[in-house]
């Protein structure tokens, strides 16, 4: 296990590495290629060849590409400084870069934002296990029934309609129709109510996508799993149909959720953008929307870095949770 | 990255669920519409603040003036923000020798003594100004301020290697030939080497122009000339937390997500003739979605839009129906146009461009600007209504809001003719990815230029890289862009602070350029020559005229419309008005709460 | 219910009160019909028998006979968790110990599983479950019809998977499934059948999975614990040859129903029905020299939705044509009793049957 644990880790940080070369590529090689001088755009309308000499000199486009990543990669471990026409910036370990459009370290944003994130996502997360898997597994159970039929309309209605729509018509409903809530986010250290307030009705909103597939999937799985042929033994042991369903079942139906769930999470913590944009909610996703339309290179970097990070330690975390549910992957 | 690109499904969806929401809304309000003359919800009727003064007396202390944004600035340093609302906002937190009078419309325009004690002592023809500064004003740590502390700030505008981004007409006039390397490369112990400027005393400052500009005293009211003092200058983070001379200062400030000032409590009425400073408390929140923004307005959560430009094609539709008397349509100061690069074939032939201005549809390019209420009159000739000099519809060389309004055809083809192009030729609009209407402009302008025989292919560029792909003139040229989009509005209401980059062949650069149309006309250097030494306002204004018109002569330009917008104040804004200093936005520095909450 | 079969039932109507049998396992003409959106699946379709404890009743068939759909039926297992599948019909009477299981309250027969009769399924892999270990199987198993704590039912199961003869058992205990070989996981799945002392213990196929070395092993060891326990065993099976030593009686299905019953050694040596023949023809048997001498039985099993008019085994029989006049695609022929407790349905006469066995077929086997 612990072998297999070091070898997942050090293939991910081969992943990283992999990733971020091909954002810097992306950001910083294709440009030169087109032709476009990317220090043009961190100058304004009267671009002072003084100007996008210093952003140059700061940014470091002066130098090969790969010294550029290895910077980078140093500045992680170590800290950077970067400096420019008689002013020294010190980003500090661990330095994820610097924003020349807000003039903040790209750490402290992702680490002011990643919270937001993580409490959409978690809460709904909750939400939409208790919910989807419920709703999934008595639909199961009542195969063809109104119930069974209804559930699927809805988890269709669910999968297909995107959050900008779900997303406002719940804002325009609950909180400028209805009035009931005002959604607006607060952070959870100024107040834990205002904070429920503002993540409610992004969570509903998520959570109702997310609900829909989980509902399908688990009664897809439910109804496969029921008619294994271990189903039919423990029902011969004499076992009551909610231990067969409960514990046997559930425990089989489980394996497809959980990875499903870790994938999930990991995407989402990467950033929710259109449910952060939707309830402006400050988090990651909204931070790279931003970064993308301000054209915050180092922010977008960050910010990819930090996705592809959560997305492999939801691959670790699965992949080990697989391994405890599933006894037979312990030996592969 | 094409988030800015909107797919079609997404579109519809967003429509639908606009749709759905307005429905909601509407039966949520009760559907009651307001007219002109006010309404039971307190708001000052259409239009009452265009121009005017809506509700001065209902203004009372206190309060939190609530700001929303879809668009954090540039930076909040006063040197480096561009942005007009930065500039207008930044009055908050900054003092500048003379500023924009707060005063609605034109009147605005006009400056007023603020940090000093009386517009300019204009000496030396024109070359020497001298101001002196007035008692009682202080830095938000209670130091007076000096005037050493503006010389520094008026400095900071050199060191453009750290602190890009802002105008740099004051090291244009006052060190064009770039001698002065900034206060950061300065070796003088007091970092004060800018020889241009002498502090002979604390309350004494005195400009000295190598050449005379007529508009100087107007690039001393921008922001980019606020004082900054030396020991709380951050350099480049000075924008995350401006350090204080006015009448509130930051509390907190996280880029993109919100801003809070509160009372500067050093600040002294009696030391501050223009800002009369009623609420305590001033909040920004900024949203990635324009029409989330819009609905937190109509809603009632947020006092007005922080950008100003306008709302967005939802809300507003929703805002005219109901809310009517919370609008206001005031006209921009941006002309929107295409401009005609002459280095693109066969633009360089004059007859060529006419016959595109002659057979553009004008109407339906205004309706895809939004209309006569959201776009703006048609546009006829390049000196925005807000620029002394300017005579608005009333100049129309090409008859483009009169018997041209449809696209005249037969004009058209006679120009091509003329041009040698009688069927017509190809070539190439380029526009900004990031603007939709922009783009329905263009798309609109192909449409109409099809029945004349000139087939336009219209090209979308990364907006976000406006600078390096139309400002570059050589890849203009490379790419064949015949035709580009463009907007521009002024920087201070001068035909200097219009038209200078736009039309002065100094001002065509390798890149940055923003004379697209590569104009090289002695005449209009000229006349732009003798404007900055021309000192009496009559002679400004006949030179801006003249300037106008030789533009127009020369056929570079289509201009789209005399832009305007509908902006939202709320119910509870009171001593609400536009200024022609801030290009029709509301005069934010002023603005008070009816009910203090 | 609906749709008696028109040929009729030996027994009248299934539900109404008949007296307790004296037999310990007695099935009156048993019906379970599955309605699908092609029509009636008639899987079993009218079937009696009766087991004495201690004595082993072998069922044989093809697949598709109706002889595993017999012991889910009797195991109570088509109605217990068919969730939104349309319900099977099942009719007649399953007398167990005195107690009538169809009428019965199901949570009752849900006690007796396990409890009173146990099952053994045809593919260990698939029946066990694959995340719990053998031994967590085996204590669920015990604990659900004893109130005993889990270190006394651990004990139990570590008693019996020793029983079945697997190695270390309190090692074993704690593997999975997947960490068997298939043999062993077989005994394991008969440990916990047998863990509760069952009076009937059926076994699906309980070899069909296996090395052939393997089998005759878990035979022996079926063989051995039906001694130990005294239990009623039925095993289901398409091999004549698993049962040949194992069963007292031998019953033969086809298409749902029974063409032939009688003691073992009066199927196999003096058997009346040509399917029987077949499948004797079709039995691998080790005294033979030559495989390829195997006679499968021509043709495909009968479709329960259609089921062939008169014999259904018409189609594929050889001597269809030896009564007269069409009399086996006309009239379903009824059980008629060939010799002592021997029963065959067919339209064929005694004569010609003992004439066919003795001259024709026999000889070949």
């Amino acid at each position: 296990m612990l072998a297999y644990l070091i070898r997942r880790l050090f293939a991910a940080a081969v992943m990283l590495v992999v990733i971020v070369m091909v954002v810097f590529g992306i950001f910083f090689l294709v440009p030169k290629w087109a032709g476009v001088d990317i220090a043009l755009s961190f100058v304004g309308k009267q671009a002072d060849p003084a100007a996008v000499a210093g952003v140059r000199e700061k940014l470091g486009l002066g130098d090969p590409i790969y010294f550029q990543v290895w910077e980078f990669f140093k500045g992680i471990f170590v800290g950077r400084t970067y400096s420019g026409g008689g002013d020294v910036v010190h980003c500090s370990a661990p330095c994820f870069g610097y924003s020349f459009k807000s003039e903040q370290a790209v750490w402290p944003v992702l680490t002011d934002r990643f919270p937001v994130t993580l409490g959409l996502a978690l809460g709904a997360a909750v939400l939409w296990l208790i919910f989807g898997v419920a709703a999934g597994v008595l639909s199961a159970l009542k195969r063809g029934s109104i119930w069974d039929r209804g559930a699927m309309v809805v988890a269709l209605a669910g999968v297909s309609l995107p959050i900008y729509f779900t997303g406002l018509l719940s804002l325009a409903i609950f909180a400028f129709g209805l009035h009931w809530i005002d959604a607006q986010y607060v952070p959870l250290s100024q107040s834990v109510g205002g904070w429920f307030g503002g993540m409610i009705l992004p969570w509903i909103t998520l959570a109702f996508l997310y609900a829909a597939m989980y509902a399908r999937i688990t009664r897809a799985t439910m109804l496969e799993i029921l008619g294994e042929d271990y189903i039919r033994t423990a029902r011969a042991k004499g076992l009551r149909e909610q231990t067969v369903i409960g514990k046997h079942a559930m425990r089989s139906t489980m394996t497809p959720l959980l990875t499903m769930l870790g994938m999930d999470l990991g995407a989402l913590i990467g950033g929710a953008i259109l449910t952060e944009s939707t309830f402006n909610l400050p988090g990651l996703g909204r931070a790279v929307l931003d970064a993308i339309r301000n054209q915050d290179l180092p922010i977008i970097l960050g910010v990819t870095l930090i996705t592809s990070l959560a997305v492999l330690i939801a691959n670790l975390v699965v992949d080990v949770l697989y391994a405890v549910i599933d006894p037979r992957v312990r030996l592969a | 990255m094409t988030t800015q690109r909107t797919s079609g499904r997404r579109k519809q969806a967003l429509a639908a669920a606009a749709a759905v929401a307005a429905l909601l809304t509407t039966a949520a309000c009760g559907g009651g519409s307001d007219d002109k003359g006010g309404s039971k919800t307190g708001a000052a009727g259409y239009d009452a603040a265009n121009n005017k003064v809506a509700q001065a007396s209902l203004a009372k202390k206190g309060g939190t003036l609530k700001f929303g944004g879809a668009q954090d600035a540039d930076s909040w340093d006063t040197t480096r923000g561009y942005y007009g609302f930065m500039w207008n906002f930044a009055r908050y937190y900054s003092r500048q020798l003379v500023t924009g009078k707060t005063e609605p419309g034109k009147a605005g325009a006009q400056l007023t003594p603020d940090l000093a004690d009386g517009l300019a002592k204009v000496t030396d023809n024109g070359k020497t100004y001298t101001y002196h500064l007035r008692d009682g004003i202080t830095w938000e740590d209670g130091k007076p301020i000096t005037s050493k502390d503006v010389k520094y700030g008026i400095e900071r505008v050199w060191a453009q290697d750290v602190l890009s981004g802002g105008p740099t007409y004051l090291k244009d006039f006052l060190d064009p030939k770039g001698e002065y390397k900034g206060p950061y490369k300065d070796k003088s112990a007091d970092h004060l080497g800018l020889k241009a400027i002498d502090t002979p005393d604390d309350k004494t400052i005195v400009f000295h122009l190598p050449k005379a500009n007529s508009d100087f005293e107007e690039v001393l009211g921008l922001v980019s000339a606020s004082p900054v003092r030396q020991d709380m200058d951050t350099k480049s983070k000075y924008g995350l937390h401006p350090f204080s001379s006015g009448p509130y200062k930051f509390q907190s400030y996280s880029p993109g997500k919100s801003l809070t000032l509160v009372r500067n409590t050093n600040w002294k009425q009696a030391s501050d003739p223009i800002r009369k400073a009623y609420p305590d408390k001033i909040t920004v929140q900024f949203f990635s979605d324009a029409n989330q923004l819009d609905q937190r307005l109509l809603n009632g959560d947020l006092d007005l839009d922080i950008n100003q430009t306008g709302m967005s094609p939802q809300g507003r539709t929703t805002a005219l129906k109901q809310h009517k008397a919370n609008l206001d349509n005031p006209v921009s100061g941006y002309i929107r146009y295409a401009v005609f690069p002459q280095s693109v074939k066969p633009f360089d032939n004059i007859e060529c461009r006419k016959a595109v201005i002659l057979g553009a549809d004008h109407v339906s390019l205004q309706t895809a600007r939004g209309g006569p209420i959201a776009g703006g009159d048609i546009g006829t000739n390049m000196l925005p209504p807000s620029v002394p000099g300017a005579e608005g519809q009333q100049y129309d060389p090409y008859g483009i809001s009169g018997a041209n309004k449809n696209g005249n055809v037969a004009e058209a083809k006679k120009a091509l003719k003329a041009c040698g192009h009688p069927n017509g030729f190809s070539t190439t609009i380029a526009v900004r990815n990031n603007k939709p209407v922009e783009v329905a402009t263009a798309q609109s302008m192909q449409a109409s230029l099809k029945k004349i025989g000139i087939n336009a292919q219209i090209d979308q560029y990364d907006g976000s890289q406006t600078t390096g792909i139309i400002g570059s003139p050589s890849n203009v040229k490379k790419k064949g862009y015949g035709i580009i989009i463009m907007g521009w509005g002024p920087d201070f209401p001068t035909v200097q602070g219009f038209g200078l980059p736009l039309w002065d062949s100094k001002y065509i650069a390798p890149s940055g350029n923003n004379n697209y149309a590569l104009i090289n006309d002695k005449a209009i250097d000229g006349l732009f020559g003798q404007y900055v030494t021309t000192l009496d306002d009559a002679g400004k204004t006949k030179i801006a005229t003249d300037i106008n018109h030789k533009v127009m002569e020369g056929a570079y330009y289509l201009p789209f419309t005399f832009e305007k917008f509908i902006n939202w104040r709320s119910d509870n804004l009171a001593n609400v008005y536009t200024t022609d200093n801030y290009s029709g936005m509301y005069d934010f520095v002023n603005l008070g709460l009816k009910n203090p909450k | 219910m609906t749709e008696l079969s028109k040929t009729g039932a030996a027994v009248g109507e299934p539900t109404t009160a008949s007296p307790a049998p004296s037999a310990f396992l007695e099935v009156r003409d048993l019906k379970v019909h599955f309605p699908t959106d092609d029509g009636l699946v008639k899987s079993v379709d009218g079937l009696s028998f009766q087991l004495e404890k201690g004595k082993t009743l072998g069922i044989v068939g093809e697949s598709g006979s109706g002889k595993s759909v017999t012991s889910l039926g009797i195991m109570g297992l088509h109605t217990a968790g068919q969730y939104g599948k349309r319900k099977a019909q099942i009719s007649g009477e399953i007398w167990l110990d005195g107690t009538e299981l169809l009428s019965a309250d199901p949570d009752h027969v849900r006690k007796l599983r396990g409890r009173e009769m146990a099952m053994i399924f045809q593919d260990p892999l698939s029946a066990l479950h694959p995340y719990f270990t053998i031994g967590a199987q085996i204590v669920e198993a015990y604990r659900i019809h004893h109130d005993v704590d889990k270190k006394t039912a651990r004990r139990r199961a570590i008693e019996m998977l020793d029983r079945v003869g697997i190695p270390q058992p309190d090692k074993r205990v704690d593997n999975y499934p997947h960490e068997f070989s298939g043999g062993m996981r077989q005994r394991a799945m008969i440990a916990m059948s047998l863990v509760n002392n069952p009076e009937l213990l059926i076994a699906d196929e309980p070899t069909t999975a296996l090395d052939v070395t393997v089998q005759a092993q878990i035979l022996d060891l079926i063989r051995d614990l039906q001694k130990e326990f005294g239990s009623a065993v039925i095993i289901i099976t398409h091999d004549l040859g698993v049962v040949a030593e194992l069963a007292d009686d031998i019953l033969v299905m086809y298409g749902g129903r029974c063409v032939e019953r009688g003691p073992a050694d009066k199927v196999f040596y003096e058997p009346r029905h040509p399917y029987t023949w077949g499948l004797l023809g079709s039995m691998p048997r080790l005294d033979r020299e030559q495989q390829d001498r195997l006679i499968p039985v021509k043709g495909s099993p009968p479709s329960l939705i259609n089921v062939p008019s008169g014999c259904a085994f018409n189609p594929r029989c050889p001597y269809a044509d030896v009564p007269k006049d069409n009399v086996t695609r006309t009239v379903r022929p009824e059980l008629t009793e060939v010799g002592s407790k021997h029963w065959a349905a067919c339209h064929m006469s005694q004569e010609q049957r003992e004439r066919i066995w003795i001259e024709e077929i026999a000889p070949k086997l």
